[in-house]
C-alpha cells in the first residue's frame, strides 16, 4: 500500500525550513538529501499544482522548496505513489529492469518519471531526456531509467496524481505571522502590498530556487518570508503579431512550452537551462531579479530588446532591459517593486536571432558563457542593427557594444562575425573561475558569434536538433 | 543452475522509498554531531578555542583530543590519521573537535564558532610540488624484467610520453553517515554506511579501549560506495561511538555534501613518465614507466592503489622487457583513497595513450594495435611474473569489433569528417584486462552463516556489504540454486560484525567471489545433511539426490525442501552452518617485484564513437559497444548494470568531472553545481553491452567472474575517441589534457590545427 499524503508542518517561526527536512522529520525518509543545492534530484517529489487549471503534477526539488509554501498543498513522494506490494507502474518499470542499484536516487527518479507519465507534450526525443535532467544517478549509467521513462511517459496512469489533479483547487492565501516574522502567501497583489507595508524587510520568494540555495549553503535564515507563487497577476503568457508577453511568475517549464512555438529563441535557451524540476519552480522574475552575471535569460531578453513592466503600490512603470542591470547583482527595481511581466518584440522576418550557452556538461550546468544575438540586415544583406548580449563575460549580463558597432555595414555572415569578433576584447575582460579561464571565455565569445553567423547566414533562426552535440548547430 | 534475469532484491523497496539507509533509522532521541575543522591547510596546532561554541544553544558536548583515552590515531594500514588533531595539521579538513548538539542546525552553528590557531607551513598542495620537494608517503615499488636497453636498441620507434590522470570524487548519492549507541554494559552498537564494518569496529574498539567483541557494526545498505566508504567511513563510526559513550545518548554523524566533498579523499591523481619501444610490427618490446601518485595528507590505501596501478600498466599487453616504478607523494590534500578500479584505470590510461600514439605512427587502426599486443597463449607472462591463464583479450576485442561493425563505423566517420568543417567524429577502442584479488593475500578470505528453518526458508549472513552492486542478490541466487529453491525463499540479512566477524572490506570486485564462496560452503554442508536425511528415508545413495523446483529428488521419489528440513530438525540434524573461503594460490613478493598476485583476470573491450564541436569544445558520445567477460554470469541483469554504470562513471572521470583545488590544497568543487558527474543526457541511445558467451570460469564461485571494477577501465576508450576526433581538425598530433572539458578539447583542437 502506498502511504497517505504527508502532513507537512509549516512552522511560521522558521519560514526558511525546507520541504525536504519537513518530509524527513515526518517520517518520509524515502525523500533523500543528496546535495541540498537542487542539482541531484534525490529529494524530488511531486507537487500537484493548483495554480494551473486543471491542476498539474510537477516534479520539484524538495530541498529548495520552503515547507511553508506547500504545507497546504498536495505533495506526493515516491512512498505515496505505491508500496512494495503494490507498485505504481513507474515504480514497477524501474524495479523490474535494473533501474535501481543502490536505490538512493530511485525515489527521486520515480517522482520525475511519474510526472512524465502525466505529460502529453512530447515534441521529440530530446524532451524525454529533459524529464531526467534533474536527477543524478551514480550507479546505473541511466540506460534502464531511460527505458522506464520511455515505457511509461504519457501513459496517464489512473493514480493518485490523476485524482489529485482532478480535485486540487487553486491554493488560497496564507497568513501565518510569528513573533519574529512569519510566512505569507498572498493570493492577490492587493494583499501583497498590505503585507509588504507591514513587513518591509520580509524576504520575497517566487520559486525559491535561488533563495533556497542561500538558505542551504549560505546560512540565510529569513524570519519573515512572502511567497509570490500564488499571485495570478504574475501569471499568464500572451502573444500577438508584434510582441510576446511572459508573466514574471510563470514557471520556466511553462514558459519553455509556450515559447517553443511563440518565440523559439527563448525556448532554445530554456532547453539548456537548469533542469526540468528546477524549471518547474524557477520563474522569469526570479531569474532577472537576482541579477546573476551568469543568468541565462537575461542575454536573450537583452538581445531581443525586451522591456519589463514593474509594479508597486505607486503604479506601473516600464524598464527597458538595456537599463535593468545597474551593477554587480544590482537592478533598477525599487525596494518592494515587483516585475509583473516581460514584453518581448518578436523578431521581424529577416531579423537573425539565436541563443547559446556553453557549460562543462550539457544538462543542468551553469554557463561558462551564454550568448544571444539579434541582427537586422538590409536588402543587400548588410547589417543595420546588431544586439549582442553576453553572460559570464562581465559583472552583469552586458551587450558587446564595440562589436555591435564593428558589425554595422558588413554583409552578415561568418566573415563579418570573424572580423567584428576581434572587437570583443575591447568589450570584455572576463575572469577565470571554476567554470573556465579568462582565455577560454574570450575564445568562446568569439566562436559563439561566429557560430551564430554561420547558423543564420541564410536562415533567420535555427532550432536545436534532438540530442545536440553542442549549443551551436554548425557543421 | 538457473541464470535468470533476477532484479535487485531490494528493487521494490528502492522504488517506493521504503529502503532504509543508516541515516533513515536514527533513533528519535539521538543527538547530532558535526566536526569543527582546523580551517588551515597545515602547520602546528597551537590552541583550540571552544568558548563560543560551548555556549551556543543546543550544544551538549564538545569532544577534542583531550577526550581520547586509548589509541589516538586510526588508519587502514598505518595509523597516521588523528581521531582529533592535536599536533600536526596536515590538511584543511583536519578535525579539531566534534560538536554534539540537540539538532544538526545547532551543531553546525556551534562548529563554525570553533577557532583553531595554527602556525607553520603546510605540505605542498599538489603532486608536482611534492615530487619536486621530495616529500613521499612510500618508498618506490619497482618491477623490473627483461633487458630494456637491448630492446630499445633494436626497436623501430621509442615514444616518450607524459600522461596525467585526474582526481575523481566518488559522489555516492548518499554521503557518509553513521550513528552509534552505547548500552549500560558498555557495548557499542553502530549502524553505518561503510564498505568495511570490521575495520570500523576494530578502530572503535581501539580508540574507546574496548574489546572488539563489545563492538558491533551493522550495515543496512549503502547509497553507493565506489571505494569511498572503504577506509574513509571508519572515522564516522569512531566519532559517533566516542560521542555516544560521552553523552550516554545515541549520536549520529553525517556529512552533508559540502563536508563530504571538501574533507574526504578522491581517486588518486597520477603522473606518469613513459618510454615505450615498439618493433616494426607495432608490438611493444619494452616499456619503462615512472609513476607518482598524489596520496594526500596520510597514507590511507595509497600503497596498494599504487601497487595495482603498477600491475595494470601492462594494459593486458605482452611486454617482454621493462621497468615500472611507483611512489606516493604526500600533499596537503584530503587523503586520497580507494576508488573503483583502485589505480588500475590510472595505469591502463598511460599505456592506452601510448598504444594510440603507436597506431598513429604506424598508420594502423587502434584496434589492430591492441590486437597485436594483448596477451595470447605463449605471449602470456605479465611483468610481475604471473602467467595470464586463459587470456581472452583478443576474444572480447574481436567480438566488440564485430558487434560495433567497426570497419563500417570508421568508413562512416571518415565520410562525415570529410564533409564537416566544425564538427568531427572519432572512434576509440580499449581492452581492459583486470586482475582479481586483493593484492594483499591476507585479505582474500570471507565467512558466512547459512540457516535453514523448518518451513524451508533460508537466511544467509555473510561478511559483504550491499552498496548497490547486487552482492546480496547474487549470493541469494547462488544459495537458492544450491537448494533448488525460488530466490524468494532466501533472505540475505543486513551485514553485522556480531554474526560474521573479521571480514575484509567489500572491495576489489571480490564481494561475490569471496562471500558467495563462503556462503556456498555453508550451504553445501547443510545440503549434504539434507540429502542424507532424504536419501536415508528413500534408501538411496545421498550423492544421487538432486535439489530442484523446491524439492529433493531421487530415482525413488521426491520430498519438498521444507518437508526434509522439518524431518532433519526432528532427527536433530543441525540446519545451520558456517562457511569460510580463502582464495588459493596467491602470493606476491613486493621487494622482488614478482609473484602471483591475482587469482584470475577478467577481460573486456569497448568501442566508442564521439562527436566533437570545434567551436565550443563540447562533445557527445554517439555509440558505446562493450563486450565483457563475466565468466558464467550469476545474474546477467545485475552484471549488465555494473558494466553500464562503471563505464559511465569512468567516462565522467575522463570528461565532465573535475575536482578543483586551490593553492592550499583545499577542494573548491564542493557540490554537484560545480562538480559534474554524467547525467542522463550524456548517455547515448546506442549503448550495447554483451557478456562474453561460453566463458565459464571453472575455479570461481558459480563459474562466474567479478565485475564491479573492471568495466570502469574501458572508459579510456572515450579519450581515445576524442583524440581521434580532435586529430581530424588538423595535421598535429592530438594531445588531450584530462579531464576532457570543453576548455581542454578546444585547446587541443587549436594545437592540432597549428600542427
Ligand atoms: C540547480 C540549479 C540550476 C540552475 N540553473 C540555472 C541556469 O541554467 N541558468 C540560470 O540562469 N539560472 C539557473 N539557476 C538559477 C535559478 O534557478 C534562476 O535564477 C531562477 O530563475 C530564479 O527564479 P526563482 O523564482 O526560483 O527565484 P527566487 O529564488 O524565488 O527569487 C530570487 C530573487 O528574485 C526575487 N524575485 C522573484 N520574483 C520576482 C519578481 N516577480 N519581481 C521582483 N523580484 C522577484 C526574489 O525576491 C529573490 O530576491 C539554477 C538554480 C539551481 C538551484
Ligand atoms: S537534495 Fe539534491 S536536488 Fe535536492
Ligand atoms: S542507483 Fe545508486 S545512485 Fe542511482
Amino acid at each position: 500500500m502506498a502511504r497517505p499524503l504527508p502532513q507537512i508542518s509549516a512552522r511560521p517561526d522558521a519560514p526558511w525550513f525546507t520541504l525536504l527536512n519537513a518530509l524527513r522529520d515526518a517520517g518520509h525518509t524515502g525523500v533523500k538529501e543528496g546535495c541540498a543545492e537542487g542539482d541531484c534530484g534525490a529529494c524530488a517529489v511531486v507537487l500537484v499544482d493548483g495554480m494551473t487549471a486543471p491542476a498539474r503534477p510537477r516534479a520539484i526539488n524538495a530541498c529548495l522548496t520552503l515547507a511553508a509554501a506547500v504545507a497546504d498543498r498536495p505533495v506526493v513522494p515516491a512512498d505515496g505513489l505505491g508500496g512494495p506490494q503494490a507498485l505504481h507502474p513507474v515504480q514497477r518499470a524501474i524495479a523490474a529492469n535494473g533501474g535501481s542499484q543502490c536505490g538512493y536516487c530511485t525515489p527521486g527518479f520515480v517522482a520525475a518519471i511519474a510526472e512524465a507519465a502525466h505529460r502529453t507534450d512530447w515534441v521529440h526525443e530530446g524532451d524525454l531526456d529533459d524529464a531526467l535532467s534533474g536527477n543524478l544517478c551514480r550507479c546505473t549509467g541511466y540506460r534502464p531509467l531511460r527505458e522506464a521513462l520511455r515505457a511509461t511517459a504519457g501513459s496517464r496512469p489512473n493514480d493518485v496524481l490523476a485524482s489529485l489533479a482532478a480535485t486540487t483547487p487553486r491554493p488560497a492565501s496564507v497568513s501565518a505571522p510569528s513573533p519574529r516574522g512569519g510566512f505569507w502567501a498572498p493570493a492577490t497583489l492587493e494583499e501583497l502590498w498590505w503585507i509588504q507595508r507591514d513587513h518591509p524587510d520580509a524576504m520575497r520568494v517566487a520559486g525559491a530556487t535561488d533563495v533556497g540555495l542561500a538558505i542551504n549553503l549560505h546560512g540565510a535564515r529569513p524570519h519573515a518570508v512572502i511567497a509570490l507563487d500564488r499571485l495570478p497577476e504574475l501569471r499568464g503568457m500572451d502573444a500577438d503579431a508584434d510582441r510576446v508577453v511572459l508573466g514574471a511568475g510563470e514557471p520556466l517549464a511553462d514558459v519553455e512550452a509556450f515559447t517553443r512555438t511563440e518565440l523559439p529563441v527563448v525556448a532554445r535557451m530554456l532547453r539548456m537551462f537548469g533542469s526540468r524540476p528546477i524549471k518547474m519552480r524557477a520563474t522569469l522574475g526570479g531569474n532577472l531579479a537576482n541579477a546573476s552575471p551568469v543568468g541565462d535569460l537575461a542575454p536573450v531578453l537583452l538581445a531581443l530588446d525586451a522591456h519589463l513592466v514593474a509594479r508597486s503600490p505607486r503604479g506601473d512603470r516600464t524598464i527597458a532591459m538595456d537599463d535593468f542591470f545597474v551593477g554587480y547583482r544590482a537592478t533598477a527595481l525599487a525596494p518592494g517593486e515587483l516585475i509583473l511581466h516581460a514584453s518581448i518584440p518578436r523578431p521581424r522576418p529577416g531579423q537573425r536571432h539565436g541563443a547559446y550557452k556553453v557549460s562543462r556538461r550539457r544538462e543542468m550546468d551553469i554557463s561558462a558563457v551564454a550568448f544571444a544575438g539579434r541582427v537586422s540586415v538590409d536588402a543587400n544583406g548588410c547589417v543595420i542593427e546588431a544586439r549582442l548580449a553576453y553572460g559570464g563575460m562581465a559583472a552583469t549580463t552586458a551587450r558587446a557594444r564595440a562589436t555591435e558597432q564593428a558589425l554595422l555595414g558588413r554583409v552578415w555572415g561568418p566573415d563579418a562575425a570573424t572580423a567584428a569578433g576581434a572587437s570583443l576584447d575591447r568589450d570584455f575582460t572576463p575572469l577565470s573561475d571554476v567554470r573556465g579561464s579568462a582565455g577560454f571565455r574570450a575564445t568562446l565569445a568569439r566562436n559563439l558569434l561566429l557560430a551564430f553567423a554561420i547558423e543564420t547566414e541564410h536562415d533567420d533562426f535555427v532550432a536545436l536538433p534532438a540530442l545536440p552535440t553542442a549549443t551551436v548547430v554548425t557543421r | 543452475m538457473s541464470r535468470t534475469e533476477t532484479a535487485h532484491l531490494s528493487a521494490a523497496l528502492h522504488a517506493t522509498g521504503e529502503a532504509l539507509y543508516a541515516d533513515d533509522c536514527v533513533p528519535p532521541d539521538a543527538l547530532h554531531a558535526t566536526l569543527a575543522i582546523a580551517q588551515s591547510a597545515g602547520g602546528r596546532l597551537l590552541a583550540v578555542d571552544l568558548r563560543a561554541a560551548a555556549v551556543t544553544d543546543g550544544v551538549v558536548a564538545i569532544l577534542t583530543a583531550a577526550d581520547l583515552k586509548a589509541r589516538r590515531t586510526i588508519g587502514p594500514i598505518r595509523h597516521d590519521e588523528p581521531v582529533f588533531t592535536d599536533a600536526e595539521v596536515a590538511t584543511w579538513g583536519a578535525p579539531v573537535a566534534l560538536v554534539v548538539a540537540t539538532t544538526r542546525e545547532a551543531a553546525m552553528q556551534a562548529a563554525s564558532q570553533v577557532v583553531a590557531t595554527v602556525e607553520g607551513s603546510p605540505l605542498p598542495p599538489d603532486l608536482a610540488s611534492a615530487d619536486d620537494a621530495g616529500i613521499y608517503l612510500t618508498d618506490p615499488h619497482v618491477i623490473t624484467w627483461g633487458d630494456v636497453a637491448a630492446a630499445e636498441a633494436s626497436a623501430a620507434i621509442v615514444f616518450e610520453s607524459e600522461v596525467e590522470t585526474p582526481a575523481q570524487d566518488h559522489f555516492p548519492l548518499e554521503t557518509h553517515a553513521s550513528w552509534a549507541s552505547v548500552s549500560a554494559d558498555g557495548s557499542v552498537h553502530v549502524v553505518a554506511s561503510t564498505q568495511h564494518p570490521t575495520e570500523m569496529a576494530r578502530e572503535i574498539a581501539a580508540v574507546l579501549g574496548l574489546p572488539e567483541a563489545l563492538v558491533r557494526v551493522e550495515v543496512p545498505r549503502m547509497g553507493g560506495g565506489f571505494g569511498g566508504k572503504e577506509s574513509q567511513s571508519t572515522p564516522m563510526g569512531v566519532w559517533a561511538a566516542l560521542a555516544a559513550r560521552h553523552t550516554g545518548r545515541p549520536v549520529v554523524v553525517r556529512f552533508d555534501r559540502r563536508q563530504h566533498m571538501g574533507w574526504t579523499g578522491k581517486r588518486h591523481p597520477f603522473r606518469a613518465r613513459s618510454r615505450a619501444a615498439f618493433d616494426a610490427t607495432a608490438r611493444l618490446v619494452s616499456h619503462t614507466v615512472d609513476l607518482v601518485s598524489d596520496g594526500g595528507a596520510s597514507l590511507d590505501l595509497s600503497g596498494p592503489v599504487m601497487d595495482r596501478a603498477l600491475f595494470h600498466l601492462d594494459a593486458g599487453c605482452f611486454t617482454p622487457n621493462g621497468r615500472f616504478t611507483g611512489r606516493v607523494a604526500r600533499t596537503s590534500r584530503p587523503s586520497n583513497t580507494a576508488f573503483r578500479g583502485f589505480g588500475a584505470p590510472q595505469g591502463l590510461a598511460v599505456t592506452a595513450t601510448v598504444l594510440q600514439r603507436a597506431a598513429r605512427h604506424f598508420g594502423l587502426p587502434l584496434e589492430e594495435v591492441w590486437r597485436r599486443n594483448v596477451y595470447t597463449e605463449g605471449r602470456d607472462v605479465a611483468p610481475y611474473g604471473q602467467v595470464i591463464e586463459d587470456p581472452r583479450g583478443a576474444a572480447v576485442l574481436a567480438r566488440v569489433c564485430s558487434q560495433s561493425d567497426i570497419e563500417e563505423l570508421r568508413r562512416e566517420v571518415d565520410r562525415f569528417n570529410a564533409s564537416s568543417v566544425y564538427v568531427k567524429r572519432g572512434v576509440g577502442v580499449a581492452v581492459a584486462t583486470f586482475g582479481i584479488s586483493f593484492t594483499n593475500a591476507m585479505l582474500n578470505q570471507a565467512g558466512a552463516v547459512v540457516n535453514v528453518y523448518t518451513d524451508g526458508s533460508v537466511r544467509v549472513h555473510h561478511g559483504g556489504t550491499e552498496m548497490g552492486q547486487g552482492l546480496h542478490t547474487k549470493v541469494a541466487t547462488l544459495i537458492a540454486a544450491r537448494f533448488g529453491l525460488p530466490i524468494g525463499r532466501v533472505i540475505v540479512a543486513d551485514t553485522d560484525t556480531g554474526i560474521v566477524p573479521n571480514t575484509s572490506a567489500t572491495a576489489a570486485s571480490s564481494g561475490t567471489d569471496l562471500n558467495g564462496a563462503a556462503a556456498m560452503h555453508a550451504a553445501d554442508a547443510i545440503a549434504e545433511r539434507l540429502a542424507t536425511v532424504a536419501a536415508t528415508s528413500w534408501g538411496v545413495d545421498p550423492s544421487t539426490v538432486r535439489f530442484e523446483d523446491g524439492s529433493l529428488h531421487s530415482a525413488v521419489g521426491s520430498r519438498s525442501f521444507a518437508d526434509v528440513a522439518q524431518a532433519a530438525w526432528v532427527q536433530r540434524v543441525p540446519l545451520s552452518a558456517a562457511g569460510t573461503y580463502a582464495t588459493p594460490g596467491i602470493q606476491y613478493d613486493r621487494v622482488a617485484g614478482r609473484g602471483t598476485p591475482f587469482a584470475y583476470h577478467t577481460f573486456g573491450a569497448a568501442v566508442v564513437e564521439v562527436e566533437v564541436h570545434g567551436l565550443t569544445g563540447e562533445h557527445r558520445m554517439r555509440r558505446i559497444d562493450i563486450v565483457q567477460d563475466c565468466g558464467r554470469s550469476i545474474a546477467p541483469l545485475i552484471d549488465r548494470g555494473q558494466i553500464e554504470g562503471a563505464f559511465i562513471q569512468g567516462a565522467g572521470w575522463l570528461t565532465t568531472e573535475e575536482v578543483r583545488y586551490d593553492g592550499l590544497g583545499r577542494v573548491t568543487t564542493l557540490g554537484p553545481s560545480t562538480y559534474k558527474i554524467p547525467s542522463a543526457g550524456d548517455v547515448p541511445a546506442h549503448f550495447q553491452v554483451t557478456l562474453l558467451p561460453n566463458a565459464d570460469a571453472p575455479r570461481v564461485v558459480g563459474h562466474s567472474k567479478a565485475v564491479g571494477e573492471p568495466p570502469l577501465n574501458l572508459a579510456v576508450a572515450v579519450p581515445a575517441a576524442l583524440r581521434e576526433a580532435i586529430g581530424a581538425f588538423g595535421p598535429g598530433e592530438p594531445i588531450l589534457g584530462l579531464p576532457a572539458s570543453p576548455e581542454r578539447i578546444l585547446a587541443a583542437i587549436d594545437a592540432v590545427r597549428r600542427g
